[in-house]
């Protein structure tokens, strides 16, 4: 048996300290680290209860963002009357990820560490650079359907399952960090993931020890904001390709605009290139299609993901044709 | 009662967690747990296990390998069925396919089990297997027969030539995936030794298969086993036999003289119940410009475990389908090192008719008829290819109902030619058909000295609702209010039956129960009207009725005395009588008849114009099944297999990594089948009828007919919608993005 001990601190500097044991990991909700843990992936000996830290609560920042507490439940954020109004694309996001029951239980600093749903990933008995380093990567040459195009490395083709991150992405969230020091510090999101390179176990740039705390959303970017999930089914899927789109025009032209896609990447995965090909340009499709191309530019299939390319493209059309018509 | 509507009497039990599945029995204490270890290759030999590890581990009372393994019987082809034969686990170091057991580990805790067996190391040389299909594979061969018996080949006429000279042709190639029955409650098993003999709770279709298969593998009297099955959290034909959970928990057991349980994973079950093949199937429709068939040819090519043959039935229905003079079905084999083909809910007529059906309305597109019209054009008088009348076919007022229900007059006559918003907006339809079983049946009915009813057949409820229709027949049967009638199911000792399994359960019970009913009324009546103190005495039992707990005699005029009374006074013990019918190859309706139901499925569409997402808007089913026994159950049944039918034409697949040939996609979240979002709005309809040539109820078998077609319907509305037709499933996105126009304004 694979014992393991159970503490569930009142505070966040109880927690930290806690977790500097070897072996020690935290848990929230549970909902990916517990299926991680039967199916003998992550073995942790001292699990962290922080579900019930004080950090729930969605508080107004001076500048007019929102400051997520890290255990606040993905229901709540969704619910959230401020979130809905001032960032409907973190709604969105949230509300078409996983199911009821889940989005009950999940944090959403879990929800930013959830693991791949690479199926090589959780088969032991296949080699996978990212749940046993130097043992090689299944994916490649395997089943990829649901597999990046960007970003990509000989070592790992995974994605990110994230919905809520790829909408986090395109309102530049902030991701606040505390220390077992009880330092404080604040990565951006697009910093705060890696892509794959040599090292595809090393997911985030979080280093031992360090817990989320909240995240902190600016203030809402100018134009609108459409989250648009692609999947096989209608409900209880990770996205094949999804769009975060945030576009604002002034008399036809593209003032402003963000993009990110989930499902494509090691990351959610903010394309500047998409961006730049948009601002300053007529809202129309022949611009879109630019935006498009420029997106996948450097994409890569591997076989069963190739159509990924095209449907991300055709998904980016459509999502900023939506938003731009309504902003 | 019959007929009625009335809710499942187990609904409580279960809906408050009082019903005990196999799992879940602590009456012989605290049991031991097994976790099975599975091949972590595809194909070759164990070299070497090192087991002492897990043995020395926390908890563990046995590490159980093919070199420790207690002698076992072994798979016996005289034996008619599958279900029946030994299933013999670790048989040696060979590994035949991935996940294949190679261990047992039983230990005081499942934790500890589980930790246990990831120590456990097993050395492997890895041999070249087969793991990819291919349909113009060179080792494919002919079986001698397919599945159920039927013949593998048939031919009719000069197919040849009537092909060839016919007006338009169809002649398209089909394929369809792996696919696995994923009940709700594991595969599992709990085995408790009692003396020599061993109880084995089981989660089972078919309590006589479970009993004979586990004896013969143990080499074990069967008398000695004892099946308990009360209830089943669905099968869909993964529990017709018992699988390695059982026999492993059963050595384990007898060996520790312990009682031990084993279930198998979500993973597992993608490993070791085996599952539907994948097929390769080309059908060829010619046709005159009337829309007449000419000729029809249904060839089928699919995969086989190479030392477990399953050959699908998948042609087999469209012997009795359309009229046409010239016809050709064949089935071949091609073995690969993967898991064993089985059973899977309508085996054969799902993928078989998801094929013919859809090339039936490439027909229908090629005439520029509409296809329900050249459906009706091509209905035979007779079966065509056994040359004998249908029983009861109603296919064409299926069609005729439907489309009026439907309101398939609205359905675009030129495809991809409906645009709602983003949405591309497609109708298809399909035809149903199923053959219907008879499978010998004993069931026993009691009356009790206190008025109450008992039912008693070791035929089982895999959710399906048995307990419910048995109570209505014999309610009926007795003249009793429901609350009187008690129904024991599941479990050895009890009368035979041929279990759950074929959309037989239902038909084969409850005529044996109507039967045993007759015999005991007429028990009771004997006893009654011989009976000097009988109110009933000297009276004509022919004038006699049963209701409400009595018998009365020569109506309102006559008398009447409670059926309690009559037991206590003659047999205070109870008065029972057993019912039976017979194998449908001894029942000569079932040779003089082609005895089927029908149906006709209706799907609505809408494909995401820019991401080609398909989501099933509306989708009906009317249907022809003989009597309907119960229209509440009758409907879950049929509407289970129509969500089935969906899923399977976009979105359910089993995928094997040729490589390694594990399957990939093991878990649900992975193996896509549909949500409740997935399927919005869907209603079977069932018209009302009674078979007199099925047997004495009318009645005939439901539960798979509801999949039969359904996902042919919806693979016609989606080549409506956009004008795309996508021959191998499922239909996913990346098979019809290609097709679409590009992104406009």
């Amino acid at each position: 048996m694979r014992p393991f001990t159970y503490e569930r601190p009142t505070d966040a500097r109880t927690a930290v300290s806690a977790v500097s044991r070897s072996g020690a990991k935290f848990i929230s909700g549970g909902t990916n680290l517990l299926d991680l843990m039967k199916l003998d992936i992550e073995h942790p000996s001292h699990l962290i209860d922080i579900s019930r830290l004080p950090m729930r609560d969605i508080e107004e920042l001076p500048d007019g963002g929102l400051r997520i507490g890290a255990q606040a439940v993905n229901s709540d954020v969704a619910a959230d009357d401020r979130v809905r109004t001032r960032y409907p694309v973190l709604s969105q996001a949230l509300v078409s990820g996983a199911s009821g029951q889940l989005r009950n239980k999940a944090s959403t600093g879990g929800n930013l560490l959830q693991r791949t749903r690479c199926p090589y990933f959780y088969d032991t008995a296949a080699g996978c650079n990212k749940r046993d380093p130097g043992s090689g990567c299944s994916a490649i040459g395997g089943f990829n359907r649901i597999h990046a195009v960007l970003g990509a490395s000989d070592a790992c083709i995974a994605t990110h399952p994230s919905d809520m991150a790829v909408a986090m992405t395109a309102l530049e969230a902030e991701i606040e960090l505390l220390d077992a020091e009880g330092s404080v510090r604040r990565v951006v999101i697009t910093d705060f993931y890696r892509l794959p390179g040599d090292t595809p176990h090393l997911e985030t740039v979080l280093r031992p020890g360090e817990l989320i705390t909240g995240v902190i959303l600016p203030p809402p970017p100018p134009g609108r904001q459409l989250y648009r999930k692609v999947r096989d089914r209608a409900s209880y899927e990770f996205a094949l390709v999804s769009v975060a789109a945030v576009v604002s025009t002034e008399r036809g032209m593209i003032s402003e605009a963000r993009v990110a896609f989930g499902g494509v990447a090691h990351k959610p995965w903010r394309s500047f290139e998409a961006e730049a090909a948009l601002i300053g340009r007529p809202a129309e499709m022949a611009t879109y299609r630019d935006a498009a191309r420029a997106a996948m530019r450097d994409a890569v299939g591997q076989g069963h993901n190739d159509f990924k390319i095209e449907l991300a493209r055709r998904t980016l059309c459509r999502t900023l044709a939506q938003a731009a018509r309504s902003s | 009662m019959i007929g009625q509507p009335v809710n499942r009497v187990d609904g409580p039990l279960k809906v408050s967690g009082r019903a005990t599945y196999a799992y879940e029995y602590w009456d012989a204490g605290q049991p031991l747990y097994g976790c099975i270890v599975g091949a972590t290759i595809g194909k070759g030999r164990i070299t070497r296990i090192h087991t002492e590890n897990a043995e020395r581990a926390q908890g563990v009372r046995m590490v159980m390998t093919h070199q420790n393994v207690p002698v076992q019987g072994v798979r016996d082809e005289s034996v008619q069925f599958e279900y029946w034969r030994a299933q013999p686990v670790l048989t040696g170091p060979d590994i035949h396919y991935h996940g294949e057991p190679v261990a047992l580990v039983v230990a005081a805790t499942f934790e500890q089990a589980r930790a246990a067996a990831d120590l456990l190391d097993v050395e492997y040389t890895v041999g070249r297997g087969r793991f990819a299909f291919a349909a113009d594979d060179d080792e494919a061969y002919i079986p001698k027969v397919v599945n159920a018996g039927l013949p593998t080949d048939t031919a009719v006429g000069d197919f040849e030539a009537g092909f060839r000279a016919a007006a338009v042709r169809v002649d398209q190639r089909y394929t369809t995936p792996y696919e696995f029955s994923m009940p709700m409650e594991p595969h599992a098993c709990l085995v408790e030794p009692r003396g020599e003999d061993l109880v084995v709770h089981v989660s089972s279709q078919i309590v006589d298969a479970a009993q004979t298969s586990v004896a013969a593998t143990l080499r074990m009297a069967p008398e000695r086993i004892h099946i308990v099955t009360p209830f089943v959290g669905g099968g869909f034909g993964s529990k017709l036999g018992v699988h390695a959970e059982t026999i492993l928990a059963a050595l384990a057991a007898r060996v520790l003289g312990q009682p031990v349980k084993v279930a198998l994973t979500r993973q597992q079950i993608f490993q070791l119940v085996g599952m539907r093949p994948t097929s390769s199937q080309r059908v060829r429709l010619a046709a005159g410009r009337d829309g007449k068939l000419t000729a029809i040819a249904h060839d089928v090519t699919m995969h086989t475990n190479p030392d477990l043959e399953f050959a699908e039935q998948t042609a087999a229905t469209t012997r009795s389908l359309y009229a046409a003079p010239h016809r050709l079905t064949s089935h071949r084999l091609t073995p690969l090192d993967l898991p064993r083909g089985a059973d899977v809910r309508a085996p054969g007529e799902a993928p078989g008719l998801l094929a013919v059906e859809s090339a039936v309305d490439e027909l229908a597109h090629a005439l520029g008829m509409d296809p329900i019209e050249v459906r009706i054009r091509n209905e035979p008088t007779v079966d065509p290819e056994r040359d004998v009348p249908y029983s009861d076919r109603h296919l064409v007022d299926c069609l005729r109902d439907g489309a009026r229900r439907f309101g398939w007059e609205h359905r675009p006559a030129t495809p991809a030619s409906l645009r709602e918003g983003r949405w591309l907006v497609g109708y298809g339809m399909s035809a149903a058909i199923r053959g219907h079983f008879q499978g010998p049946t004993a069931v026993q009915v009691r009356l009790e000295a206190d008025g109450t009813g008992v039912v008693r057949t070791d035929m089982t409820d895999i959710g399906t609702g048995t307990y419910t229709i048995l109570t209505q027949v014999v309610a009926d049967g007795l003249g009793l209010p429901a609350d009187r009638v008690r129904v024991e199911l599941g479990r050895s000792g009890l009368p035979t039956s041929w279990g759950s399994g074929g959309s037989w359960g239902a038909a084969n019970s409850c005529a044996a129960a109507a039967r045993a009913c007759a015999a005991l009324r007429e028990k009771v009546l004997v006893a009654a009207c011989g009976d000097a103190d009988s109110p009933l005495h000297g009276r004509d039992p022919a004038g006699a009725h049963f209701g409400d707990g009595s018998v009365r005699i020569d109506g309102a005029e006559g008398a009447s005395q409670a059926l309690g009374e009559i037991v206590a006074r003659h047999h205070p013990e109870g008065m029972e009588a057993q019912g039976e019918i017979r194998f449908m190859g001894d029942d000569p309706n079932y040779s003089d008849y082609s005895i089927h139901t029908y149906g006709a499925h209706f799907a609505e569409v809408g494909v995401d114009a820019d991401t080609a997402e398909i989501r099933l808007r509306r989708m009906l089913g009317v249907f022809s099944v003989g009597r309907v026994l119960n229209p509440k159950t009758a409907r879950s049944q049929l509407i289970g297999g129509m969500i089935w039918g969906a899923g399977a034409a976009l979105e359910e697949e089993a995928v094997v990594d040729s490589r390694s040939g594990a399957f990939v996609n093991r878990d649900l979240a992975q193996y896509l089948v549909p949500v409740h979002a997935d399927v919005p709005d869907v209603e079977a309809v069932i018209l009302d009828g009674y078979d007199d040539k099925a047997n004495l109820l009318g009645a005939k078998g439901v539960g798979e007919l509801g999949i039969c077609g359904a996902g042919a319907a919806v693979a016609n509305a989606v080549f409506n919608a956009t004008g795309l037709r996508v021959r191998d499933f499922p239909i996913t996105i990346e098979k019809l993005l290609p097709g679409l126009p590009d992104v406009d304004a």
